[in-house]
């Protein structure tokens, strides 16, 4: 195959002022655009030749979406917000210290320097196959070409697969639904918001997109409120080598106890779905109980009920549980970097 | 791999277009379009197209040699940079980006009077090194560490050092030579 893969296909280059001029870019360029934020994710693409766009919107000269700013408690994190800044940000590490760890584990210094919030959360998924340009479901195919018998599927998805078993990378996306954090979104017609758990989607509702985003609208900032602020966070990363990797299984949790019970609880667990997964049967078990062995037990078989493995991956269903049984005991914390 | 890069990249140049605002935002390329950089304190007037990374756009075009190009996508290191104080991998960054930024690379380490900077010194005393492929990326990040952590551990230190890899398995004498800047690199 003579493809060149070291240098990027010819673009037009746009470097809007505001966010108001990237949309109008967008809703003229639909789906002829890429949208640039911090590069890891796109510039693979491009180099890739996987994706000859015409027009390139880089939104690395709005100021608008960049920085942390405090409001009422919580805070609102613009979407172009490098990774780093946010694990540096004293009110972050304060009250929301759950994101900082999950910003702390995301592939390595240089990334997290460059890498942006809403990138890491709006990036597309790493299925090689996929990723390779294969012509799957997820690229307009018609077949899933990580779940056939000979397929290398030891990262890919254990619930709610549907025809394409990719899954959702990030790592700070889990610990956002946890921290009930929403997500602000603008388009030609203004803005909506989209609580975080409601932002991903799986391929039963588009096989194409990891997102809501539509093709002429913006993520451009991710809100915090205060409910969880404060709260005893876990974070735990599993992945093949400390740098770079994505997780094989990751899982967030926020947990608020009074007089030695559970009285509030979110957890969610990513790379194992499409969409990362919100555990909400086990938040609503282990509500009244202690942080014990015993919860602990009870919530991490409840977790992976439903799992459908596929050849290569089954491990994820102990590791999984595990995962969710450490983050109900609190203990043990083993998060790096 | 490399040369065919190279050769396209020239060959691809059409007509330079920078567009004439009009209103809205600005329309950069396809073709050559000026874009300055200050790079190791000197401004640097180039012509190039916007789809050119940092890396390529300081190797080809400014003949700064010293960061290397390895695995072209943000997984080694060997490119690393400093950006306005921040260690990045320029492979993965358009050199039309970071206009207007402080660009640190490795070739401007060394002092006017050729001396090496005390990290490249370091490297060199303790063996930090074998084939030497990855050093100006390990060189560049652990000044970054360095300046930022004046007195780095071990644990700082390759914490810094995550984001780059030596396939020769080094790591060893590059914590030594990281250890021992320690005490003469200030800045």
């Amino acid at each position: 195959m003579a493809v060149i893969r070291d240098v990027m296909p010819v673009f037009e280059l746009y470097q809007p002022a505001s966010i108001d001029d990237a949309i109008k870019l967008l809703d003229k360029h639909g789906a002829d655009a890429l949208v640039l934020a911090g590069g890891l994710d796109s510039m693979d693409w491009l180099k890739d030749r996987l994706k000859k766009p015409k027009a390139v919107v880089d939104l690395g000269q709005i100021k608008e979406l960049k920085g942390i700013k405090e409001t009422n408690g919580g805070l609102e994190i613009g979407a172009m917000t490098p990774l780093s800044e946010i694990v540096r940000h004293p009110v972050v590490r304060e009250k929301f210290s759950l994101l900082m760890e999950a910003a702390e584990l995301v592939a390595s210094p240089q990334i997290r320097n460059q890498g942006t919030l809403g990138g890491n959360v709006s990036q597309d998924t790493r299925c090689w196959y996929y990723r390779g340009g294969w012509t799957c479901y997820r690229a307009g195919g018609n077949i899933c070409y990580a779940d056939t018998p000979t397929s290398v599927n030891r990262e890919h998805a254990i619930f709610d697969a549907d025809r394409c078993v990719a899954v959702n990378p990030s790592d700070t996306a889990p610990a956002l639904v946890a921290l009930d954090a929403s997500m602000v979104i603008r388009g030609p017609k203004g803005e909506r918001i989209v609580p975080a758990e409601d932002y991903w989607i799986g391929p039963g509702i588009d096989i194409t997109r990891m997102n809501v985003l539509a093709p002429n609208e913006i993520l451009t900032a991710i809100r915090i409120p205060p409910t969880m602020a404060g709260a005893q966070f876990y974070f735990e990363k599993v992945r093949d080598r400390q740098v770079w990797d994505f997780a094989l299984v990751n899982v967030a949790s926020a947990i608020v106890v009074s007089g030695e019970k559970i009285v509030k609880a979110r957890m969610v667990v990513n790379a194992v779905a499409a969409t990362p997964r919100r555990l909400k049967n086990v938040e609503t078990l282990i509500i009244g109980k202690a942080r014990n062995e015993e919860t602990a037990d009870m919530a991490g078989k409840l977790a992976v009920e439903g799992a459908e493995t596929l050849r290569h991956n089954a491990y994820k269903v102990p590791l999984m549980r595990n995962l969710v049984k450490r983050a109900i005991r609190g203990a043990g914390a083993t998060w790096t970097s | 791999m490399k040369s065919a890069g190279v050769t396209s990249l020239a060959t691809a140049v059409t007509t330079a277009t920078v567009a004439q605002a009009q209103t809205g935002p600005r329309l950069v390329g396809p073709g050559d379009v000026p874009v300055t950089l200050m790079v190791n304190g000197k401004r640097l007037e180039l012509k190039i197209e916007p789809r050119v990374t940092l890396l390529d756009a300081i190797r080809n075009r400014a003949d700064l040699t010293g960061n290397k190009r390895v695995c072209d996508r943000g997984t080694c290191g060997a490119c690393t940079m400093i950006v306005d104080g921040r260690t990045v991998y320029s492979c993965s960054t358009l050199a039309i980006e970071v206009q207007g930024k402080q660009i640190r690379t490795v070739d401007g380490l060394a002092s006017a009077n050729g001396a090496m900077h005390p990290v490249q010194q370091a490297f060199c005393d303790t063996d930090g090194l074998m084939c030497g492929f990855c050093t100006p990326g390990f060189v560049v990040a652990t000044v970054a560490v360095l300046e930022k952590h004046p007195n780095a551990t071990r644990d700082q230190i390759s914490k810094g050092l995550d984001g780059n890899i030596c396939r020769c398995g080094t790591f060893v004498r590059i914590m030594e030579a990281a250890m021992k800047a320690r005490t003469v690199a200030r800045g």
